[in-house]
């Protein structure tokens, strides 16, 4: 994208009918770390990569719980990221206090929405540079839905925001249409492998990833390090991906007897 | 009762009584609800479980005792998400305070007793006034039974005076037991006496391992 007249005001539109400034700001989601959610009939799961500054620093947070029934994953400015969860906690514990119920996730997301709308509409003002993955659960089962710095907001069944999430999509796009009888744990699998794609290359540990899951009779939580290495690590046993355990299990049976057969012969190296 | 076109409130009765122990803090309340000389339900609760060792009971109005309660419980809920924790006795009490002087000029007509857990997981008791003045103390008891068992629980639980030395506990070295036991007795009490006491008595026993419920039948005249 280059610089032009057209792009210094939020206020300005483009011969084109573009808002650059809206534009730019959905270019900073793409910078920041990946989120990845997904979700099926009674459980949706939202899972992000924990990228820090440096080896000093610590990592920052990139999901947040909103209320019991429905949290969020962000991209891009986290400082902005944090305001926004804190309106959202805001907004669910209001609507508790006065309805005595919880808020459908529906409703949140479009108070979000229209948040960020305004500062799309204000010379004063700038829009939010953050994506956010609001992942609930209410009346009508599990919800998952992305939250633009636009002031647009779209449902998924699986989603992935921030850098190299084009790798996750891809896996999840291959993967979504069975999702909605996809038990608790496989889900969490592959939020677990979808965060692995973004990766590329580098070694999924717990200590890399967050994942946090919501769902019928489970509150939001995030997943706690140890269960989340025990995912990882019964993944991992098989050298691709959830896809490919079952062309994995043939494989190793035929490796073992070419082993036996000629002991020069080196084993077939596992590449992952 | 002559009534006038802008009085606010109501006083739907009842006694709460909290007892702080070492490990443990006992938290009481009746369960009856009346206005006037009428009773309007035999099973309302006048306790609520703020955290996780924050137990409020409150007596007097009950639209503003149900108002101040949920307030608290949002305000909870905020910060847990803010600090990741449960409140603290003492912080609550704090909380409890302001949020009552905050309506100084517009009162809730709420007569409060905290109790709890301390940060070292001792027993912890504060009372207020309607306007949220409190003091932290061994053992409390507010409503329209309070003048009957305060007496009573001065006679069995009070210790010397905190000016002498050495300083000594405010908390009853009484066991738990013995603490709802008391407790028992005093409500049995007060229900004879006190019109607006009685029906039931809901007890509520706060300690390391969490917190249980328990009902004891009262006099229902």
């Amino acid at each position: 994208m280059f610089r032009n007249q057209y792009d210094t005001d939020v206020t300005t539109w483009s011969p084109a009918g573009r808002l650059f400034q809206v534009e730019y700001a959905m270019e900073a989601v793409k910078q920041g770390s990946a989120a990845v959610g997904l979700r099926s009939k009674t459980h949706a799961v939202l899972g992000a990569v924990n990228k820090a500054a440096s080896d000093l620093a610590s990592h920052q947070r990139k999901l947040f719980r909103a209320d019991q029934h429905v949290g969020v994953a962000i991209a891009g400015l986290t400082a902005d990221g944090r305001v926004l969860s804190r309106f959202l906690r805001n907004e669910c514990i209001n609507h508790s206090f006065v309805y005595e119920s919880p808020l459908p996730v529906s409703r949140l997301v479009v108070q979000l929405a229209d948040k960020a709308q305004v500062c799309t509409q204000r010379s004063w003002k700038r829009p939010f540079g953050v994506g956010l993955l609001v992942a609930g659960l209410d009346e009508t089962g599990a919800h998952l839905y992305y939250n633009c710095p636009s002031g647009n907001y779209f449902e998924y069944q699986a989603f992935a925001i921030g850098s190299r999430s084009q790798a996750a999509k891809t896996f999840l796009e291959r993967r979504f249409q069975e999702y909605d009888t996809y038990s608790r744990e496989d889900l969490i699998k592959d939020a677990l492998f979808a965060i692995k794609e973004t990766l590329q290359g580098e070694k999924l540990t717990a200590q890399l990833c967050t994942v946090a899951i919501v769902g019928e009779g489970e509150a939001f939580h995030i997943i706690d390090q140890q269960t989340i290495q025990e995912y990882i690590d019964a993944m991992e046993l098989s050298t691709g991906g959830p896809d490919e355990e079952a062309a994995a299990a043939a494989p190793p049976s035929a490796e073992a007897q070419e082993g036996g057969e000629g002991a020069s012969s080196e084993p077939a190296p596992m590449d992952i | 009762m002559a009534l006038r076109g802008d009085w606010m409130y109501e006083n739907n009765g009842g006694t709460c009584v909290a007892i702080a122990g070492i490990d443990y803090c006992v938290v009481a309340a009746d369960t009856r609800l009346s206005v006037g000389y009428n009773i309007l339900t035999r099973d309302h609760s006048k306790i609520c479980s703020l955290a996780d060792k924050v137990v409020l009971a409150s007596s007097g109005f009950q639209g503003d005792i149900r108002a101040l309660h949920k307030n608290l419980a949002a305000r909870h809920l905020l910060y847990q998400h803010q600090h990741n924790k449960q409140m603290s006795c003492p912080a609550m009490g704090q909380l409890l305070s302001n949020t009552l002087y905050y309506k100084r000029f517009f009162p809730y007509y709420a007569f409060n007793v905290l109790g709890g857990l301390d940060n070292e997981g001792k027993g912890c008791v504060f009372t207020y006034d309607a306007v949220g003045s409190y003091e932290r103390v061994g053992y409390s008891a507010q409503g329209s039974g309070s003048s009957l068992i305060m007496p009573v629980l001065d006679n069995q639980l009070k210790s010397p005076s905190p000016l002498l030395l050495p300083a000594r506990d405010a908390v009853t070295p009484l066991s738990e037991t013995e603490a709802v036991d008391l407790v028992k007795d005093v409500f049995a009490s007060a229900t004879e006496r006190d019109i607006y006491t009685g029906d039931k008595l809901e007890i509520v026993v706060i300690n390391a391992s969490g917190i249980k419920r328990e009902y004891l039948e009262l006099r229902k005249d």
